[in-house]
């Protein structure tokens, strides 16, 4: 039985690894990696992401197997067997995972600090394009400054969805909120930083796009902001990836990237709308 | 230590009436075998909502039969609601955690076999022990008490992050009484937990009989001892915090609540909360708890392979040492929870960097494991099956760890289904092996039955092979980005991955399915299983050296003197290829 066992755990091993190697649920169109990076970040993530699968690809392969093997070769063996212990005893084992497993973690540990400061050492340029984003059960709305380069100051007790306002603006006594542009969408320009400042309003929720390699919580209470910049014109999927409640399965918004031209005319006719 | 105070324990005489000798009994075994029964029943509970959560997310539209007696708000017609779907999720998660991965291979079997194993006639506290037991039962009470309540069960998972679980029923259904309860079951669950692990550090410093040094209690011991010592400092937080957010759910005050939020249309009267602190002080008890799972398991697993393989381990210390760093690196990477929620971009790093390390003694712990099997006549029994299990879904639970603890990978990766699949099989799977190999073992010296090895094997092979096609796709669909906590999937990139779900599904079924085989063995065994001899597996610890089952005081009253170390095996002795730790021959 213990033969047995060898071979089941080789071939769970190696089943396990191939829709990782080819990307695809077993030859499905099923794709099962990352979709292709729209950021200007995002690719030190990839690789952070791919050195990655290659170690722990081959950690994962190479102890399930070696664990296959030492069954295969040890198990059921006569009662009277000489009992031999492996050559070097304990010490190979300590050295070995000192070793191996510290220069793992050395590797990925430095390599990965570069692509986290990439997101979040480096503070947003001064000529981002700062828009707010405001995420409540169960939706996002994001807010741009309008003509006057301001966004008016938030009032909670002025929220009133009844009306559309998302934000709780209060713009009779506010002019800094009058020219506000509030919209369901994130319309943006491709190819320039955009600086989302984050709000919630009422409990945890989280901004996350696949493509653009972001994900960040949006916490009450707290003032938080991500940068970026999208390379790739298009439209994605803005999804909550932090539990808020009932409809959190289909909190959700679209990132619609825009050539600068395009973008101009979005914020113009939006602007009209108001 | 040991010489003086073993002698010192206080006699209690075998108790008669039903009540003392089953119900309220001070009897550590019994008390044992009472977390083990309350630890089968909520995983149980847990199994079914776990196929109640599967089935939903690939046939959502499915009348589930006989779902609407359970709620009729929550499945009208037996088709789950939104909110219903997140009640089974944290009702399933708190079960687990808690009642399951903590009760089984700590409370349960250390219970059981913690004083055995050093010679005790009993835990030092029996009074405390009984407590704990039953402290645990009402905290269990409390917390299935919550389907009941005309709201529904709480809705923001077993992690209850805050304000969405601090604010009350404006924040959706269930996150009225049922989210209280659930606040209330878990500070209750604490003060058990507390209790226990200060009788287990007790009982292992001052009980442990004469020649039972530090060095020579099994590693299983060793386990629930450091695992004790873990439990009670995380425990001791989680506790306060649970108060706090009762606290801010029922006196109005604001410790995780800040100003200015309009939930469901209502501005909230607090200010001034903060619900980071939350995270910290939940994660700060919750990422110790992962240990709390594992390292039992672990001291079981070892134990059990020692024996199997007829050999001692390449190193018993270094076994010991890598589980005392894991324990206190345990306490410095709470953080990693925590890489996307906003707290300083720096201390991420700093998170990360210990979390990276634990990986250090955990391959030094399967290296050891492995190194040992070299060379070793290892006997393939259900339990020996278990433990070579673990094994393998350890080394598949720790390498997906690699990823997680990175910050700049955890950007994409957190929240998705990667997650899901990392600690289930890490601190799920791996731990309940462990549970299922303890059970296979030890059976025999609980009940004086053995149980059924062929029926143990098929057990094994349908366990084994099922849990993998659960959890091994999980990692893919985090790859491609699939968000976990979701009732259903809507979005357009989502859509697409139905399909693995569906395998998952039918994977999921199946293995639970599987599970019955084991129920049915326990019982079948417990009652017709043959009688079990004093020593079954040749093992060489104290608990062999009694009948099975054991007497009310263990050792027949008297104290057993030990020799040496706990593990003797591949020597040349009267017995066969081993010596018992209580014999006084020399190999």
């Amino acid at each position: 039985m213990g033969k047995l066992f060898a071979v089941t755990l080789a071939v769970i091993a190696i089943l396990s690894a191939i829709p990782v190697v080819t990307h695809t649920w077993y030859g499905s169109a099923i794709s099962l990696s990352p979709p292709e990076d729209i950021s200007t970040h995002g690719h030190a993530i990839d690789d952070q992401l791919r050195d990655t699968m290659v170690e722990a690809g081959v950690s994962f392969l190479a102890a399930q197997l070696l664990l296959a093997f030492f069954v295969f070769k040890f198990a059921d063996r006569k009662p009277d067997a000489e009992i031999k212990t492996f050559p070097g005893g304990a010490r190979v084992m300590v050295i070995a995972a000192v070793v191996l497993v510290g220069t793992e973690i050395l590797a990925l540990g430095v390599l990965g600090q570069k692509a986290w400061a990439n997101v979040y050492f480096r503070p947003a340029a001064p000529d981002a394009f700062e828009i707010q984003a405001q995420a409540g059960q169960f939706a996002f709305y994001f807010r741009y400054p309008g003509a006057d380069g301001k966004f008016g100051a938030l009032h909670p007790d002025k929220i009133d969805e009844g009306n559309s306002n998302f934000f709780g603006l209060d713009p009779a006594n506010d002019a800094e909120s009058r020219d506000d542009i509030v919209s369901g969408e994130l319309a943006i320009p491709v190819d320039r930083e955009v600086h989302l400042l984050m709000h919630a309003k009422d409990v945890g929720h989280s901004f996350y796009v696949r493509e653009l390699r972001i994900q960040q919580d949006f916490v009450p209470g707290l003032d938080l902001s991500v940068h970026f910049t999208a390379t790739k014109v298009g439209k994605y999927e803005i999804v909550c990836t932090q539990l808020c409640g009932l409809g959190h399965y289909n909190m959700k918004a679209y990132l619609n990237v825009l050539s600068q031209a395009d973008f101009d005319s979005w914020l113009k006719q939006k602007a009209s709308e108001q | 230590m040991s010489d003086g105070t073993a002698q010192a324990v206080q006699h209690h005489t075998a108790p008669t009436g039903f009540i003392r000798k089953h119900v309220f009994s001070l009897d550590h075994k019994v008390i044992g075998l009472q977390y083990y029964g309350l630890a089968l029943v909520a995983v149980f509970i847990g199994m079914v909502l776990s196929w109640l959560m599967r089935i939903h997310l690939v046939w959502p539209s499915w009348p589930i039969p006989g779902l609407s007696l359970l709620s009729k708000a929550g499945a009208p017609g037996g088709v789950m609601t939104p909110e219903y779907y997140l009640s089974l999720l944290t009702m399933h998660g708190t079960l687990m955690v808690f009642f399951v991965l903590t009760n089984a291979p700590f409370a349960a079997f250390g219970n059981y076999f913690l004083p055995i194993q050093i010679g005790a006639e009993d835990m030092a506290f029996p009074r405390f022990n009984m407590v704990s037991f039953w402290t645990t039962f009402l905290a269990f009470c409390i917390l299935i008490s919550a389907f009941f309540v005309s709201d529904g069960p709480p809705i923001s998972g077993w992690t209850a992050y805050a304000t969405l679980s601090a604010v009350g029923s404006d924040s959706g259904p269930g996150e009225g009484l049922g989210q209280t309860l659930w606040a209330l079951s878990i500070f209750v669950f604490c003060i058990a937990s507390l209790l226990g692990s200060l009788n287990f550090i007790a009982t292992t410093l001052d009980l442990r009989t004469r020649g039972m040094t530090l060095s020579r209690m099994p590693i299983s011991t060793w386990a629930w001892f450091i695992t004790s010592c873990i439990s009670l400092l995380a425990f001791a937080v989680l506790l306060p915090a649970c108060l706090l957010l009762i606290l801010d759910r029922v006196a109005g005050t604001s410790f995780f609540i800040p100003a200015g939020l309009v939930v469901s249309d209502h501005l909230q009267p607090h200010s001034g909360g903060s619900p980071l602190l939350w995270q910290h002080l939940f994660w700060f008890f919750g990422h110790p708890e992962v240990y709390i799972a594992i390292l039992p398991a672990m001291g079981i697993v070892s134990h059990i392979l020692i024996n199997s393989m007829r050999r001692p381990l390449l190193s018993h210390k270094v076994i010991i040492y890598c589980m005392m760093g894991i324990g206190f690196l345990s306490y410095m990477v709470w953080g990693h929870h925590m890489f996307v929620s906003g707290m300083n971009p720096f201390s991420s790093l700093v998170f990360s960097f210990p979390t990276l390390v634990i990986t250090i003694p955990a391959t030094m712990m399967t290296l050891i494991w492995m190194g040992s099997l070299y060379g070793s006549r290892l006997r393939i029994t259900a339990a020996s099956l278990f433990a070579l299990g673990f094994l393998s879904m350890f080394v598949s639970g720790g390498v997906s760890g690699f990823f997680l603890a990175q910050p700049s990978i955890d950007i994409y990766l957190h929240a998705t289904y990667f997650v899901v699949g990392h600690f289930h099989m890490v601190m799920g799977v791996a731990a309940i092996f462990g549970v299922f190999a303890g059970t296979y073992f030890w059976f025999p010296k609980m009940t004086g039955h053995m149980m059924n090895e062929s029926l143990g094997k098929l057990h094994f092979w349908l366990t084994f092979i099922g849990t993998y096609c659960i959890f091994m796709p999980f990692h893919y669909l985090g790859l491609a980005g699939n968000v976990r906590r979701y009732s259903a999937f809507v979005d357009d990139f989502l859509v697409p991955l139905i399909p693995v779900h569906r395998f998952v599904t039918y994977a999921a079924l199946f293995t639970g399915a599987a599970q019955l085989i084991f129920l049915g063995n326990l019982v079948y065994s417990r009652f017709r299983g043959p009688a079990a001899p004093a020593n079954p597996w040749e093992g060489t610890s104290l608990e062999w050296t009694m009948p099975s089952p054991p007497p009310f005081d263990n050792f027949g009253g008297k104290h057993p003197v030990v020799y040496h170390d706990p593990y003797q095996y591949g020597v040349k002795s009267s017995t066969g290829d081993y010596l018992m730790q209580d014999s006084p021959e020399q190999a």
